[in-house]
C-alpha cells in the first residue's frame, strides 16, 4: 500500500481570527483531509473554518538562513509604533 | 551551478542549540539539533502517543456494557479523546523526521514500548471510574510539565491533550461518587477497583530516581522537568484527600502525612512487578498487542479502497481539465 500524503491543518478559532496552524494528520485525498481535520481537531467546537495544505506544497524559510532572510526587516524599527515619541496628553494615540 | 554556501560548522550549531536551551525557548522543526536529542525526543513522544492507543483498549472494553445511555457518550467521547491524543503526538514525532506508518509497525512487532498501566484488565465498570480518576489523574501530573518541554511541536501537543484530560479526570470521579452513594455491592466494586489500580498507578511514573538512566540528561535537555520521585509524591499527595472524600481506602497500610517533610510518606513500590510488565510479562501485554495488529490488519482493505478512490477521482479531475 502507498502512503497517503501528509496535511497540514490550520485553524480559523472563531470570525475575525486568522486561520493557525495546529497540527497535521495523513488523508487519501483533501476531502478526507478536511474529515479527519473536523474530528481530530474540533471535538470541542475549535474552529469556525478549516485549511488543510499538502504538506509537501509549503515552502519554508530555513532556520540557518535566518540571519539574512529576515534582516529587510530587523533595521526598519521606524515600522513600529513605539518609534514615534507622541505627548502623553494628546488624546486616542 | 549551486551557489556554495559556508556550512557552519557543528560546534557553532552546538553552540545555538545549547543558547537556545539555555534561554528557554523552544527548539523547533527545521533547527538544528543533535542526534541524541533527536532520537530521545522521537523515542518519548512515540512511546508517549502508543500508551495513547493502547489505553483505548482498557475502557473500550466497556463501551458496549455502559450501564446507560449518558455513562456510554461519556466513555465514547473519552476514548475517541484518547485516539485524539495519539494522532497529536504521532503529528509532532513527524515533525522530527519520523514516519507514522514505521512507528505503528514498530508498536505492533513489539519493538517499542507503551505504558505499563495499559496491560492490566478492566474487571468492572468501576475500573472505568478509578481508570479516570487515578490513571488520567497520573497522567496529567506527568504531562503538565511536558507543556513547558524544549520541543515545541511535543509542547503544543501536550497543551492540547492537558485541556481535554480534566474532563476525563472529572468523569471518572464523578462516576465513582455516583457508585459510593449506591448500594453496598457498588460500593465493594470501587474499592475493589482502587485495591487493584493503586500501586500500578504509582508505576506510571517509572522507575526510582536512583534506578532512572535516563533522567539527567532529559533534565538537562528540557525534556524532562521533574524527577520520577518528585511526581509520583505529587501525585500521592493529590490523591489521598481525594480518596477521603470519596470513601475509599487506599491500599498502603504505611500511608501517613509526615509533617516533618509536608508530604504522604508511602509504602514501597513492587519493582519487580514493573519490570515484568514493562519485559511484556504483565497480564494483558500479548492480548494489548495482538488487538492493535488486527485492528491495523483488519482495516488495510479500508485504507487500500480509500487510495484508489483517491486515484481515481484525480484522474477524472485531469481528464476534465
Ligand atoms: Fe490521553
Ligand atoms: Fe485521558
Amino acid at each position: 500500500m502507498t502512503e497517503w500524503p501528509l496535511y497540514e491543518v490550520f485553524l480559523r478559532g472563531k470570525r475575525g481570527l486568522n486561520h493557525v496552524h495546529v497540527g497535521s494528520l495523513h488523508a487519501a485525498d483533501p476531502e478526507m483531509a478536511l474529515h479527519h481535520a473536523r474530528d481530530l481537531y474540533t471535538r470541542r467546537n475549535e474552529g469556525v473554518s478549516i485549511w488543510v495544505v499538502p504538506a509537501a506544497m509549503i515552502t519554508a524559510s530555513s532556520p540557518d538562513e535566518k540571519d539574512p532572510f529576515f534582516a529587510p526587516a530587523g533595521d526598519k524599527v521606524y515600522r513600529h509604533p513605539t518609534f514615534y515619541e507622541i505627548p502623553d496628553d494628546v488624546p486616542h494615540m | 551551478m549551486t551557489m556554495s554556501l559556508d556550512a557552519p560548522d557543528e560546534t557553532m550549531l552546538q553552540q545555538h542549540f545549547d543558547s537556545t536551551i539555555a534561554h528557554e525557548h523552544r527548539v523547533e522543526p527545521r533547527d538544528w539539533m543533535p542526534d541524541g536529542y533527536r532520537k530521545t525526543m522521537i523515542r518519548q513522544i512515540a512511546q508517549h502517543a502508543h500508551s495513547e492507543i493502547i489505553g483505548m483498549q482498557p475502557e473500550g472494553n466497556w463501551i458496549t456494557r455502559a450501564p446507560s445511555l449518558r455513562r456510554k457518550a461519556v466513555l465514547l467521547a473519552k476514548v475517541q479523546d484518547e485516539a485524539g491524543h495519539g494522532m497529536y503526538l504521532y503529528s509532532a514525532a513527524e515533525t522530527l523526521g519520523a514516519d507514522r506508518a514505521d512507528l505503528t509497525d514498530k508498536l505492533v512487532h513489539g519493538q517499542q514500548k507503551y505504558s505499563s498501566i495499559f496491560n492490566y484488565p478492566t474487571l468492572s465498570y468501576a475500573d472505568v471510574g478509578v481508570i479516570g480518576w487515578l490513571v488520567d489523574g497520573a497522567a496529567i501530573c506527568n504531562q503538565v510539565p511536558l507543556c513547558r518541554s524544549s520541543y515545541g511541536p511535543y509542547g503544543r501537543a501536550m497543551i492540547r491533550i492537558c485541556k481535554e484530560e480534566s474532563f476525563h479526570q472529572r468523569q471518572g470521579y464523578e462516576l465513582l461518587m455516583t457508585m459510593m452513594a449506591g448500594t453496598d455491592a457498588q460500593r465493594a466494586m470501587v474499592q475493589g477497583a482502587v485495591d487493584r489500580f493503586w500501586w500500578p498507578s504509582l508505576m506510571m511514573f517509572g522507575p526510582p530516581d536512583d534506578a532512572s538512566v535516563n533522567t539527567e540528561q532529559s533534565m538537562a535537555w528540557g525534556i524532562k522537568r521533574h524527577t520520577n520521585d518528585e511526581l509520583r509524591q505529587r501525585f500521592v499527595d493529590m490523591s489521598v484527600p481525594q480518596a477521603e472524600k470519596l470513601g475509599v481506602r487506599l491500599p498502603d497500610p504505611e500511608l501517613a502525612w509526615n509533617d516533618a517533610r509536608q508530604h504522604y510518606d508511602f509504602g514501597s513500590v513492587d519493582w519487580d512487578e514493573l519490570s515484568a510488565v514493562i519485559k511484556g510479562n504483565g497480564p494483558c501485554n500479548a492480548q494489548r498487542v495482538a488487538h492493535r495488529k488486527a485492528a491495523h490488519d483488519e482495516g488495510a482493505w479500508v485504507r487500500d479502497a480509500a487510495t484508489a478512490y483517491a486515484a481515481k477521482t484525480s484522474r477524472r479531475l485531469e481528464a476534465k481539465t
